[in-house]
């Protein structure tokens, strides 16, 4: 299943990943990358087309919880990590063209 | 041990606030050399201390663990306190709220000492990946005292702290027990609260405690179990009273030694101390069963995978935006996140991004993360035909000791491996223990895994304190260095 990862798909899931990487880090991410994938690739000897996917460990369905109103974080506590903020609101460049 | 510490506080014959100061005092002295801490308030930890003791001064009802100093790992928020993951993106974190573990301690009574160092994010298996400082192991300070809870297991093994706490997604807490000759112990998936714990994978990620004798595992894990509405994972289940059942052996103990574990690349010493260890079991009474684990041999691959797509999901939380780094130069919002994160996160915790969000995307999900949960059930299956047929499980923790430090930075596959006696306990959800088990021919400590089935936590520590009574490992301490 896995080719080797070449720069470019590095390149492809870095920017998924939200990640900026120098052209250094790219390569030595492909060369490690490529490593992992083909030792996971030994996932391929079992037969797994019967078995069902298990997710969690604690196979839980539903765990509801009354809906009741709460106390939230103050907003002060809230905001209090921002890197940026205006005392009322998370601050964040534009998003939009501004012109 | 513990439960001394504990009678000298209740009986008054030793004040908490003397006791804090002693851990300060070793803190000041040895940690220098060791690197356990991250940070340490002190007079935040003498007030706790002293509130303490005032109660009981006034013959207050306390806690079980009233007065008792306990490190914590960075990873569990804790109010005022800054918690950063070991990581560059959380430098100036400081939490709002207690993790819930947290809150059960102060309930308890404990005074929360400090945070201890981690690999960032709880990714790794010796502590360098700490964008802060490495933590020295307190037996040769040369070696890594493990990781991801390097700090935890080092604080309790220098004698700086009796207790800590750490999380366990893939061994982050047996292996560093086992590298620092103290008890680590991972709970059920389900037993402890994960409210409040940064999270890493979060289908593995559990919170437990280290302690120098099984004794303190036991009281540590009691205090800090129970139900939580704000983790739905969290089970409900009636506490099972740990440190009342410790002392009472288990008759007719099923002990299984799985096939697969003796294999090429297991130290010899760590043979060695583990085959001596199932002889102690047997002259215990216990019957030693030859087990198979078919499927061992792919917990490492199933594991990166499942991992490391769950990290690329939790980790997307890191934007620059609520809290965190956000990068001081960029192009756009988008260009926002992008450095932020590129500067925030170091190298491994962006490897595992990488890696995740590869598997998980278009055209190799199910080639990659589908395959893996479905080999997921298959380890799964192999326990609970194994638990059909025995109690427990008995294994060794790691395939080596404590490796010099810098001797696997470069080879991340190579650090993976590690973990191969460890993994498979998040995989399936089974609480597993390190005890320290015996030294090897350079004098680094040795652990012994034991794995039971779900929510056995009690058939464990009664079995370890089996082992733990015949033996005298836990007795034992590093010369302190520096």
């Amino acid at each position: 299943m896995s080719d080797e990862l070449t720069p470019d798909v590095v390149r492809r899931v870095a920017r998924l990943s939200r990640l900026k990487l120098d052209e250094p880090q790219v390569a030595k991410l492909a060369n490690e990358l490529s490593k992992v994938l083909h030792y996971v690739d030994q996932l391929n000897e079992l037969d797994v087309s019967n078995v069902e996917p298990m997710a969690h460990a604690i196979e839980l369905t539903n765990v509801f919880r009354a809906d009741d109103p709460r106390p939230s974080l103050p907003r002060e506590a809230a905001l209090s990590n921002a890197p940026r903020s205006d005392g009322k609101y998370f601050l964040v460049p534009p998003i939009l063209d501004e012109k | 041990m513990t439960s001394d510490l504990i009678s000298q506080l209740t009986s008054g014959a030793l004040t908490s606030v003397a006791l804090t100061e002693r851990c300060l005092a070793l803190i000041a002295q040895r940690d220098g050399a060791i690197g356990a801490f991250l940070h340490v308030d002190r007079e935040d930890a003498l007030k706790q201390a002293a509130e303490v003791d005032a109660r009981r001064g006034r013959g207050e009802a306390l806690g079980p663990l009233a007065g008792i100093p306990i490190a914590i790992k960075d990873v569990l928020c804790q109010t005022g306190q800054p918690t950063t993951c070991a990581s560059r993106m959380l430098k100036s974190f400081v939490p709002p709220y207690d993790a819930h573990a947290v809150t059960k301690l102060k309930q308890a009574g404990a005074v929360l000492l400090g945070r201890a160092n981690m690999d960032e994010f709880a990714m790794g298996s010796s502590c360098e990946n700490s964008a802060y400082k490495v933590t020295r192991n307190p037996w040769n300070l040369d070696r890594t005292p493990g990781g991801s809870s390097g700090g935890s297991a080092a604080a309790v093994a220098g004698g700086m702290t009796p207790l800590s706490l750490g999380t366990d997604t893939g061994g982050s807490i047996r292996q560093p027990a086992s590298f620092c000759g103290v008890v680590g112990m991972k709970p059920t998936y389900g037993r402890v609260s994960r409210y409040g714990l940064v999270a890493y994978a979060s289908s593995l990620d559990q919170i437990g405690p280290f302690a120098p004798d099984v004794f303190g595992a036991a009281a540590l894990l009691e205090a800090i179990e129970g139900h939580d509405p704000r983790d739905s994972t969290s089970v409900n289940r009636p506490a099972q009273g740990y440190t009342k059942t410790l002392e009472q052996p288990l008759a007719g103990l099923r002990v299984g030694v799985v096939r697969e574990h003796f294999v090429e690349g297991l130290d010899a010493d760590v043979a060695g101390a583990t085959r001596q260890a199932i002889d102690v079991y047997k002259s215990l009474g216990a019957t030693v069963v030859d087990i198979s684990l078919p499927h061992s041999k792919y917990c490492i691959a199933a594991y990166y995978l499942i991992a490391s797509c769950e990290a690329s999901s939790n980790l997307a939380r890191y934007d620059g935006v609520h809290y965190g780094h956000r990068a001081a130069n960029f192009d756009g919002m988008i260009d926002m996140y992008a450095a932020s994160r590129g500067e925030g996160f170091g190298e491994e915790v962006k490897r595992r991004i990488m890696l995740g969000t590869f598997a998980l995307s278009s055209g190799y999900y199910e080639a990659y993360y589908l395959k893996a949960l479905k080999v997921r059930r298959l380890i799964r299956q192999d326990f609970d035909k194994a638990f059909e047929q025995v109690d427990l499980i008995v294994s060794p923790v790691s395939p080596t000791p404590a490796f010099p430090l810098g001797s696997l930075t470069t080879d991340p596959l190579a650090m993976y491996l590690m973990d191969i006696y460890t993994i498979s306990a998040n995989l399936a959800g089974l609480p597993g223990i390190s005890i320290p088990c015996g030294f090897s021919s350079d004098g680094l400590p040795i652990g012994l895994q034991l794995q039971a089935p779900p929510f056995e936590e009690e058939r464990l520590l009664r079995a370890a304190r089996m082992y733990e009574k015949a033996t005298s490992w836990t007795r034992l301490a590093p010369t302190p260095a520096a």
